[in-house]
């Protein structure tokens, strides 16, 4: 145990030490802020300028049709042709020629925007709802039905869709689809990114040792499965550190970016970084416009990071990235032992790869369906549980399913971290040798 | 005494057996030769004495005992496919090694600067290993090997790679590590660094132990039984003298001086030979061929595989 101590500090603090351990941790940080930060911000920049339309209506029926917006301003222009105006587009200092045809109460294509740049679908939205109002209006006038407007009004429905979870013994949750998948897939993609780098990290490390011949000075002193497991265990720590080090400081950072550009929102940080995984999972809106819908969908986003269980949700992490870990990581390591120098590799590191690269395709699906078959299936198969399994558990998962596929994991880590053992026990001290399948099923089955 | 016994140790590859019933005896405070052409199974008998892989059947006794894997400190190996991490600071790198081999961080440091110094390495303590030549990387290799003050060293082809100077440092280590009290086993192809250094060696050729033991008795009991004579005279008046029990092989004359080889066919003593001669010529010098390990390592070796096959 001493031995492995040792092993592992050695591996945790060279590797802590290097340059590019350093600079991903203070770059990982600054990427996750400004992927929360800069949607929010871009959407709270956009459009402050006023923008003047002008209107030209050959139709004459739509005068004061079209109110001003906060930053929309109309003019209604009797006796100009739409010609004149385009050919003197730049000197008028308009930012969009609005052109109603006649004929546009039966062709909804009648409309057209003119202009030199690119306009916005707020600016769109806007000018068509107040003409579909409109016209919509005139065309009811036509039943001559009195109290209309009352009736409509009476009529009028607005359908707000709470989901609300039910949980074993009649309890309920309020839950929020975005908020869950959001969770869901950054995990997911997370866990991905962790087992894949530091993976190969591993291989890396052993075929270093190997092809600098340190290994047999080592391997004179330690058994060849405690190096094994040393460098595995002090490169999950490795992987820990930063994680660590990537939350507390996204933590800051977004805490600090939110009281320089949104000292009014006072929000928790934590509250800050789900707000924005709400914002991006549905249409944006500025602040100012954040009627009844958006504050109760806000409200209900609470609710649901309330009731999601970050314990639940940080253990389960834990757990997952350690098991998956140690199953690809022993693999990685077997690898490297196996091969003499890094273009060996590829062969033998694809059909690794596949399960992992199979989980991140599938991953948009499964949070999308998260209670779906594939989703069950993927997420107790080991190989790629970890990932699946974690994109799964802010939508919540039945006890057994999550009992079920840790046992599996664990049951298969330590069925791969002894099968690699013996071919990395073999490899290390290989040289020379074309390696296939063949060769390393005969490693394994050597005695000692 | 013995420090290390080998015995009927059997290693299986899947295509060939690499050690087969090898049964050696490493005496105590010796320097023992492990010998053999390549591909023999020398390092994988080095292997199995430094626990690295294990017999499939066999014993190994330290000291008398059957092994333990403790006695791992009791043992330094410098392999001969040797390395370091390229990356790691010199000093931090030997103290890590040397921990692994059971000092403590503080014991480790205080030793390694002892080396360093007398190595003249200081300088390069906090360097890269990758900015060292070969040279100082075989001696920080050197120095981890023997750090922990093994009583068991273990050296395989020390001297490949090694400049000759840095090979003349290590030979003298070797020696003054023998006058300490340690037994050295190395494995070589340098036959001369064999015949001036080993009291004891083994000879195995495909996983086979073909002789071993004090490397006098094994000079002696190969001689060839050939002398060299050089003498003023008639090559002639020596030939006519040579009876049946003596063959004149070949002969060669500088200036005045002849020397001979004549091989003595039966065991007869070289007074007999000096005896039929000094009546004839007048005799200037008179020695033995003892066979050099070389001409051992050959016959030995060549006469084992014909005795194979």
């Amino acid at each position: 145990m001493k031995k492995i101590a040792l092993i592992l500090s050695r591996e945790y603090i060279t590797r802590v030490r290097k340059r590019s351990f350093i600079i991903m941790s203070i770059l990982g940080p600054i990427l996750f802020a400004s992927l929360m930060i800069i949607p929010i911000w871009v959407t709270q920049m956009e459009d402050t300028d006023i923008k003047r339309i002008a209107i030209i209506d050959s139709s004459h029926i739509f005068r004061n049709v079209i109110q001003d917006g906060e930053y929309l301003k109309f003019d209604y222009l009797e006796n100009t042709s739409l010609t004149d105006l385009k050919d003197n587009f730049s000197q008028t200092g308009y930012y969009g020629i609005l052109y109603i045809s006649h004929i546009v109460s039966y062709d909804p294509n009648s409309v057209i925007l003119y202009s030199d740049k690119q306009p916005n679908l707020g600016t769109k939205l806007h000018i068509s709802r107040a003409l579909e109002n409109y016209i919509k209006d005139q065309k009811l006038q036509t039943y001559e039905i009195d109290d209309l407007d009352a009736i409509l009004r009476a009529v009028e429905t607005n359908i707000n869709i709470r989901t609300i979870k039910l949980s074993e013994g009649g309890g309920e949750k309020e839950s929020n689809t975005g908020i869950a998948m959001a969770l869901g897939y950054i995990s997911g993609f997370l866990m991905y990114m962790f087992l894949l780098f530091l993976g190969t990290q591993v291989m890396r490390g052993v075929l270093e040792e190997k092809t600098n011949r340190i290994v047999e000075i080592i391997i004179s002193s330690v058994k060849p499965f405690q190096l094994m497991l040393g460098k595995i265990v002090g490169i999950a720590l490795v992987g820990l550190t930063q994680l660590l080090i990537w939350s507390i400081s996204t933590v800051i950072l977004v805490m600090i970016a939110q009281a320089i550009f949104f000292p009014e929102l006072g929000l928790t940080p934590t509250e800050q970084v789900v707000t924005q995984d709400v914002m991006s999972a549905n249409p944006v809106q500025t602040p100012a416009e954040s009627s009844s819908p958006e504050m109760e969908e806000l409200r209900m986003a609470f609710a649901t990071l309330g009731n999601i269980n970050f314990a639940v949700m940080i253990g389960s992490f834990l757990f997952y990235f350690l098991g998956g870990f140690f199953l690809y990581a022993s693999l990685f390591a077997a690898v490297g032992a196996a091969v003499d120098n890094d273009t060996d590799t590829q062969q033998f590191i694809f059909p690794i790869l596949i399960p992992l690269i199979l989980s991140i395709i599938i991953l948009f699906s499964i949070i999308n369906t998260p209670g779906s078959p594939i989703a069950f299936w993927f997420s107790i198969i080991p190989f790629t549980s970890p990932i699946i399994m974690m994109a799964r558990i802010p939508f919540g998962v039945p006890m057994e399913q999550v009992i079920l596929s840790m046992v599996l994991l664990v049951a298969f880590f330590i069925g791969t971290v002894w099968l690699a053992g013996k071919i990395y026990r073999t490899g290390i001290l290989m040289y020379g040798k074309k390696v296939n399948y063949k060769e390393l099923w005969k490693w394994i089955r050597y005695k000692t | 005494m013995d420090i290390f016994n080998t015995k009927n140790v059997v290693k299986r590859f899947v295509n060939q057996t690499a050690l087969d019933n090898v049964s050696i005896s490493v005496p105590e405070g010796s320097i023992y030769g492990l010998l053999g052409p390549n591909g023999a199974g020398k390092t994988t008998l080095i292997r199995i004495i430094n626990q690295i892989t294990a017999p499939d059947s066999g014993e190994l006794l330290f000291s008398g005992k059957k092994i333990v894997p403790s006695d791992v400190f009791k043992i330094g190996y410098l392999p001969e496919e040797r390395g370091l991490y390229k990356k790691m600071k010199v000093g931090e790198q030997a103290i890590y090694l040397a921990r692994l081999k059971g000092l403590s961080n503080k014991e480790a440091t205080a030793r390694l600067k002892f080396w360093f110094n007398k190595f003249e390495i200081m300088p390069w303590w906090n360097k890269k290993v990758q900015e060292l030549s070969k040279g100082m990387q075989q001696k920080v290799q050197f120095i981890v090997t023997i750090l922990h003050k093994p009583s068991l060293l273990i050296f395989d082809e020390p001297f490949s790679g090694f400049d000759p100077i840095n090979a003349d440092m290590l030979k003298n280590e070797i020696i003054t590590l023998k006058g300490e009290g340690s037994t050295i086993i190395f494995s070589t192809h340098d036959m001369g660094s064999v015949e001036e250094l080993c009291d004891y060696i083994t000879l195995i050729d495909n996983g086979k132990k073909l002789i071993e033991g004090d490397i006098h008795k094994i000079r002696k009991e190969y001689r060839s039984n050939i002398f060299k004579v050089s003498f003023a005279g008639d090559i002639a008046s020596v030939q006519k003298v040579l009876n049946q029990h003596f063959d004149l092989l070949d002969h060669t004359t500088e200036e005045d001086v002849v020397t001979a080889r004549i091989k003595s066919l039966k065991n007869i003593t070289d007074n007999t030979l000096l005896s039929l001669l000094i009546p004839e010529v007048k005799i200037i010098s008179f020695n033995e061929e003892t066979p050099s390990m070389n001409d051992i390592f050959i016959r030995v070796v060549t006469e084992g595989r014909k005795n194979n096959s």
